[in-house]
């Protein structure tokens, strides 16, 4: 990854300008050009450092959201974990080393929809779901400070 | 300013969500495609940030493709006495990206508290756990770590209902 692209990820997890062209405003506080920044952003997305450039919302503010467990038989985990991406809602899914092997985050604009979401991703799926909703939360995500590791030497 | 009716609101929570657009004028982009001034548009961003609706803005990185490998998902039975103290103690850790309580489901779930933390490393979040347990004496919490080994999606949420979109349209 170029030092722009460090740059802009170590600066702007958050914060991103509000101003009518805000790459610009990037671009000028990194001594770059506005389409440097473009080039960099839309280049880190196509790889997939990034996921996309936009707000993080509040789940609970936002609508409602709920992160989910399910234990599926290890050969059939891929072919589930691909089902219950097929729902729009479903942000987050993970396969992980545990009896429930399979973790995903369904959102939903409200309550109602997301316990709509929930009982048909666990129709479709084909197991029982373990819901575990937020009760509360005690850290806020503010973006995460990247440990680079170090360039290669070139000798 | 002018403020957006509720379905503009959803329209433009929709809109942005899939990410702002890598144009010179982003704001403007959304405004056209929604019928907004660009104003509006940058006024109830504002707003939205400011009342914690949107809790940060910018560049959403996907941790698993800069090397982060290693992402741990940290649960623990802790007393319900005890679970603002231990919750404290964890999200003043730098290793910690997010501390939830969560309900127990018995008799399969015996755990309350989630955190988790992110490395590149296996072995260097298992030594940050454990430095986690030292410090705050929490050897007699119940825990358990779960390591992801696959990351089979990782996007914004959709919270606006995309039936609105379609009715609207």
């Amino acid at each position: 990854m170029n030092t722009l692209a460090r740059q802009l990820i170590d600066r702007y997890q958050k914060g991103l300008p509000l101003s009518p062209r805000p790459y610009q405003t990037m671009a000028d506080a990194l001594g770059v050009s506005e389409q440097d920044v473009l080039d960099t952003l839309e280049e880190l997305q196509q790889q997939r450092v990034i996921t996309r450039v936009g707000p993080v919302f509040d789940h609970a503010k936002a609508g409602a959201s709920c992160l989910v467990a399910m234990s599926v038989p290890a050969e059939e985990l891929d072919a589930v974990a691909a089902q219950v991406n097929t729902f729009a809602g479903v942000n987050h899914n993970y396969a992980r080393e545990h009896h429930f092997n399979l973790w995903f985050v369904v959102t939903a604009r409200d309550q109602n929809d997301l316990q709509h979401s929930i009982a048909a991703i666990e129709q479709a799926a084909g197991y029982s779901v373990m819901p575990l909703p937020m009760e509360r939360s005690f850290h806020i995500d503010l973006g995460f400070k990247i440990d680079w590791e170090p360039q290669p030497c070139n000798n | 300013m002018q403020q957006l009716n509720s379905r503009q609101c959803e329209a433009l929570k929709l809109a942005i969500q899939q990410g702002l657009p890598l144009r010179p004028q982003p704001y403007l982009s959304l405004a056209q495609q929604l019928g907004l001034s660009e104003q509006a548009v940058i006024d109830t961003l504002q707003q939205w940030q400011t009342s914690g609706l949107i809790k940060r803005f910018g560049m959403v990185v996907n941790h698993h493709n800069i090397g982060y490998r290693a992402n741990a998902m940290v649960v623990w039975d802790v007393p319900e006495d005890q679970v603002e103290q231990v919750a404290g103690q964890f999200s003043a850790n730098d290793a910690v990206t997010l501390c939830y309580q969560r309900p127990r489901m018995l008799p399969h779930w015996p755990y309350n508290l989630f955190c988790m933390i992110h490395g590149r490393q296996r072995d260097t979040v298992l030594q940050q756990i454990d430095a986690l347990v030292q410090r705050h004496d929490l050897q007699h919490l119940p825990h358990d770590v779960l390591f992801s080994t696959k990351q089979f999606k990782q996007c914004g949420g959709r919270y606006a209902d995309t039936r609105i979109d379609a009715r609207y349209g």
